[in-house]
């Protein structure tokens, strides 16, 4: 196999190695800290991160607007959004540095990723929405199913 | 001279001459498309654990409840130490993956024989561990019993804690027929498991012992299990009370709404699957390397694409480690 160049700088340039190898440790030790994190948060669940950082914005068409752009702050705790954060952050440092997509061609990358990112948000939103909908219709309906 | 080693594939897989798309090879192009398409599967199962969480978002188990085992502890409450043990064994197998990719490169064929040989002991340590993750969610933990409408409720002793159901159960004397078809009751087959406790037992130790008090799976506004007091408790098991769950299967699930133990069983499952092939290929690609087919190929691209499916799977645990197990 032809040598692939190997692109040695991760953190945007800021960490630089001297070969493949000390990389993939380097990013084997940085996702290991990532996950101790994730556990450490998952078994202490902080108090100050289980209530949303901001309550819904009340009133017209305004706050509707804001309440949708600002909904990860709203309506999500922030723990589950750290979780959500530092797992998408994992997720790139395996793709680019284990699978090796920092070393593809740009085109490459952008039509596997996007792909896949584009789809997953637009299926993951239909299907919260929906079962958020139906949420409600089971709370407020007039049929008794706590029994 | 340039033809004796092909280091892209072979003549006319890419119909149209030498030309590589993107610069890459047919099938690590391929094996890239192929995950694209598997991530999206993955995907759709982890939306649809999502819709049904948000359908009953107000009375889904809590998984550090739920996945508190570790082997030979026994007794003790250790919420995720087990998955987080798993997930650093995957990874750590990616490591050893990405290691064997990088030493093919350097056509060094003892260091790929060496990491491909830890990877596959990484991948068979995962399997395992889900294998045991799986028994011990079945054999489940503390027992509760499942109300007339489906809903699961669980007991409490005064202190809060969870208590198990033969330690309060009564020990009423055996009423059960059993069903045979020379008897002409052809039409009620005999249950599949038998629970260790009947419901009515249940119920008596219940009603006998004042200490005890029933918790529902509906979360109050802290996100905690509500707990009934010992009137809402008694009424609650005399009226609604219906069946003994033990464990968890498709239908009854003993930590609460059926759906995550379905969940549970189609996601881990479909991962387990897929990490249990990614040792079978993993296998047969390491003894190719052993015999020293690359070797006479003149290159080790095959690591490459096994490994990208590897590092995939891992990816994709990463991510039903933080949907299933955190959030």
């Amino acid at each position: 196999m032809a040598h692939a160049e190997h692109n040695l700088a991760i953190f945007r340039g800021t960490v630089k190695f001297k070969s493949n190898v000390q990389k993939i440790w380097g990013v084997f030790v940085f996702l290991s800290i990532i996950t101790i994190i994730e556990v450490a948060l998952g078994i202490y669940k902080p108090t100050g991160l289980m209530t949303p950082f901001m309550s819904e914005f009340e009133g017209g068409f305004f706050a509707t607007l804001g309440n949708i752009f600002l909904s990860m702050f709203i309506y999500m705790k922030p723990l589950n959004l750290i979780f959500i954060v530092l797992t998408l952050v994992k997720a790139y440092y395996i793709t680019w540095d284990f699978m090796h997509m920092r070393d593809e061609t740009k085109w490459l990358r952008r039509a596997v990723v996007w792909t896949v990112i584009f789809l997953i948000c637009y299926l993951v939103l239909i299907l919260l929405l929906e079962g958020d909908y139906i949420y409600e219709v089971y709370k407020a309906n007039f049929i008794k199913f706590d029994f | 001279m340039d033809t004796t080693v092909d280091t892209t594939a072979p003549e006319g897989v890419w119909s149209g001459g030498n030309n590589r798309p993107f610069k890459a090879s047919y099938g690590k192009m391929m094996m890239w498309f192929f995950i694209v398409s598997d991530a999206l599967s993955f995907s759709g199962f982890l939306a649809a654990y999502g819709f049904s969480r948000y359908k009953f978002v107000d009375a889904w188990p809590i998984a550090d409840e739920v996945f508190t085992h570790f082997p030979f502890a026994h007794g003790q409450d250790l919420p995720m130490i087990y998955v987080a043990f798993m997930t650093f064994v995957l990874i750590f197998s990616s490591v050893t993956m990405v290691l064997a990719v990088d030493a093919g490169h350097k056509m060094q064929q003892n260091k790929v024989i060496i990491y491909m040989f830890l990877t596959i002991i990484g991948g068979a340590i995962f399997v395992g561990s889900q294998a045991w993750e799986w028994n011990t969610f079945i054999k489940g933990d503390y027992g509760a019993v499942e109300t007339k409408g489906g809903k699961i409720i669980q007991f409490l002793n005064k202190d809060g804690e969870r208590v198990k159901l033969s330690s309060f159960a009564a020990d009423l004397p055996e009423t059960r027929i059993t069903q045979e078809a020379s008897e002409g009751v052809w039409y009620q087959s005999e249950a599949e498991t038998r629970t260790t406790v009947s419901f009515e037992e249940v119920k008596a130790g219940f009603l006998a012992d004042k200490n005890l008090l029933i918790r529902t799976q509906y979360l109050d506004k802290n996100g905690h299990p509500t707990v009934l007091s010992r009137a809402e408790s008694e009424a609650k098991i005399i009226n609604d009370g219906k069946l003994v769950v033990e464990g968890a299967n498709l239908r009854h699930n003993e930590y609460g709404h059926p759906l995550f133990a379905d969940f549970f069983f189609f996601i881990t499952g479909f991962h387990g699957f897929h990490v249990f092939s990614g040792v079978i290929i993993n296998c047969i690609v390491f003894f190719n390397v052993v015999i020293g087919t690359y070797e006479r190929r003149g290159h080790y691209e095959m690591v490459e694409k096994v490994g990208l499916y590897w590092h995939f799977v891992d990816l994709v645990w990463v991510f039903v480690f933080t949907f299933f197990y955190l959030v």
